[in-house]
């Protein structure tokens, strides 16, 4: 069953996209993953697609698609940038979405210059607000 | 009989056949050999396959008690929407199972095979008159493989005109094959949102057609079980910029005899003779998608094509611009004699089995419509959806409501497709139930609908009866257990 929007989890100090990825800054690249909202409508996560290393998206490309027992959603790229790794575990552990939607679910990690794509996104209160309107 | 149909019963547990296994026994005699013995290299022996030793009661006790856990439309209503999961009459057995159609080798020369090829081109012409088109290719295996045979028509026509066309359009309340099939040929499938009515609008479409795409894929009617009402002019739209109108025919039970798609601008459509025309499903099949064409597609179709010459049939292979064979020999011929043999002895009625399946659906959602959520209020084709918005403050969901008509004796509906309907509820009862089943089965829903208010929790660890409670699709999907 479907959670409550209050009960959604939220994070600090990460972006947040339209299409209910994420997108966190740790250093020089940034971390992307699907939200706590996100994983909770797809219901439990069966599989997950992801891209090579060095594939090149820009910001609303589809990077790869996650399966539920439900269907099968497309993710979208909520910045532009080159991927320069993905969450191997997700492989065997497709759950982790589900359990831990923005640590150990994370999917894909990007580099670019270009912060702008980052920069345009929600932050967790404009997100929260949306979600509210849905 | 007013007694709910869901019941207990003795049914008796059955091991895996490898777990049944006993070294040494045997279901048959093998016939001493009389020929001597000749060496053959170990390499090409190798182990064996890993068979189970098994005496014939050991094999007819396991398949019948597997049948018996089993659900069918011999066994009882079958309302799994985008299916039409009607009744398949016993005749069709009969007649593909005479000895003629049913020995016959498929490269016996035609004159040794006028029977069969007179059905593959009587059914051909039954096929054209229902559709409303001009020819017709009985190849293709599967609903999804006359998508994509078609799409390879369309590419095939466009080549030789000499245009290279790289996109199709393809609306959200289509059949979720019609993507994959075109993304199979090389197409990029572009998405056309349906409007606030669940239909295709004309400015839509209007505003994607270009000269670039090579078509568009529509399912009519559509997914949520709504008349696309305006195809014709959606036809000329893509017609004038040069593209081709693709009908998904795995609706048609809601308009033989009713709508014929080569009038309302369709150029290729198929059928699933295993819906429409009560051929076997899925496992049971195997299936069969014909693809019917317009004229100017028919230079393409796939070769052999069953052709009368005077009062003899004959296969055709010359027609230099086909796509070629899309199936070994001439698709599933079984199951065209089984939709031959329907076609047949259903006559004219084949309309009136479009309007009972039209009408039983109409009958469900009004019957329905006050205790479940009905996001599209307007007359339905031979299919309604309804959602569990209603059941939402009760924290019931589609899935808990589907599986608690298993307890009452249904097989569930359709759930959570069409994907543009947040948590849908898919119900086809087709035209072969009685007005007694259906009121059966509405009442089974309404009685789990009050359920839903008052025992919520006797929803959510529902089933209850079957032999199988509810399965963990999660980690069954994630951690498959493949073992014989």
């Amino acid at each position: 069953m479907a959670k409550e929007i209050n009960d959604i989890i939220l994070k600090d100090g990460i972006q947040y996209a339209e299409d209910h990825e994420w997108a966190q800054q740790t250093g020089e690249t940034f971390k992307i993953g699907i939200t706590d909202y996100a994983q909770d409508q797809l219901g439990d996560i069966v599989f997950v697609e992801l891209p090579e290393v060095d594939t090149e998206f820009s910001k609303g490309d589809e990077f790869g698609t996650v399966e539920s027992t439900k269907a099968v959603s497309e993710l979208y790229m909520p910045m532009g940038g080159r991927i320069v790794a993905v969450n191997e575990r997700l492989a065997d552990e497709p759950e982790l979405v589900n359990n831990s939607p923005y640590d150990d679910g994370w999917m894909i990690e990007i580099a670019t210059d270009d912060t702008g794509d980052f920069d345009a996104l929600m932050g967790k209160d404009a997100y929260l607000d949306m979600l509210k309107g849905l | 009989m007013t007694e709910r149909a869901g019941t207990t019963g003795l049914i008796l547990n059955e091991p895996l056949l490898w777990e049944k296994s006993k070294t040494g026994r045997c279901g048959m005699s093998i016939p001493e050999s009389d020929v001597p013995e000749a060496p053959l290299d170990a390499a090409f022996a190798g182990d064996g396959p890993d068979f189970p030793d098994l005496s014939e009661v050991d094999v007819v006790r396991h398949f019948t008690r597997l049948s018996q856990w089993n659900f069918g439309v011999d066994t009882g209503m079958y309302p799994l929407g985008s299916c039409t999961m009607k009744y398949n009459p016993k005749i069709n057995e009969k007649t593909s199972a005479l000895p003629g159609f049913a020995g016959a080798h498929p490269m016996l020369p035609p004159d040794l095979a006028q029977g069969t090829l007179r059905i593959m081109y009587e059914l051909e012409q039954l096929l054209c008159e229902i559709t409303g088109m001009d020819a017709t290719t009985t190849q293709p295996a599967a609903g999804s493989h006359g998508e994509l045979t078609a799409m390879l028509l369309f590419y095939a026509y466009h080549q030789k005109k000499g245009e290279k066309r790289t996109k199709i359009l393809i609306p959200d309340t289509a059949h979720g094959t019609n993507p994959a099939s075109a993304a199979l040929c090389g197409y990029e499938a572009v998405p056309v949102a349906s409007g606030e009515d669940g239909i295709l609008s004309v400015e839509a479409v209007e505003a994607l057609m270009d000269e670039d795409t090579a078509g568009i894929m529509v399912t009519n009617p559509n997914t949520l079980g709504l008349f696309e009402n305006n195809i014709r002019e959606v036809a000329e739209i893509v017609h004038r910029k040069g593209g081709l109108v693709y009908g998904d025919g795995a609706n048609m039970n809601a308009v033989m005899g009713v709508v014929k798609m080569g009038e309302i601008g369709i150029d290729a459509i198929h059928l699933n003779l295993h819906k429409t025309f009560s051929t076997p499903h899925g496992g049971g099949g195997p299936g069969a998608g014909p693809v019917c064409v317009k004229a100017h597609l028919e230079p393409f179709l796939p070769v052999p094509r069953a052709v009368k010459n005077g009062d003899t049939y004959a296969l055709r292979y010359d027609q230099p611009d086909s796509i070629g064979r899309v199936h070994a020999f001439y698709g599933n011929f079984g199951i065209l004699i089984r939709a031959y043999t329907y076609i047949m002895s259903m006559g004219r009625h084949l309309k009136t089995a479009s309007q009972h399946a039209v009408l039983s659906a109409n009958y469900i959602k009004e019957r329905l419509k006050d205790v479940l959520h009905l996001p599209f209020d307007r007359p339905c084709m031979h299919e309604c959806v309804f959602t569990d918005k209603h059941q939402e403050p009760n924290k019931i969901t589609t899935l808990d409501m589907a599986k608690r008509l298993m307890d009452y004796g249904f097989h569930p509906p359709t759930i959570y497709f069409p994907l543009v309907v947040h948590g849908a509820i898919m119900i086809e009862p087709t035209e072969t139930e009685p007005k007694e089943n259906l009121d059966q089965f509405i009442d089974a829903f309404r009685a789990i609908a009050g359920e839903a208010a008052e025992t919520p929790d006797l929803l959510r660890e529902s089933p209850t009866i079957p032999k199988v409670r509810r399965l963990d699709e999660a980690t069954a999907a994630r951690k498959p257990c493949l073992c014989g």
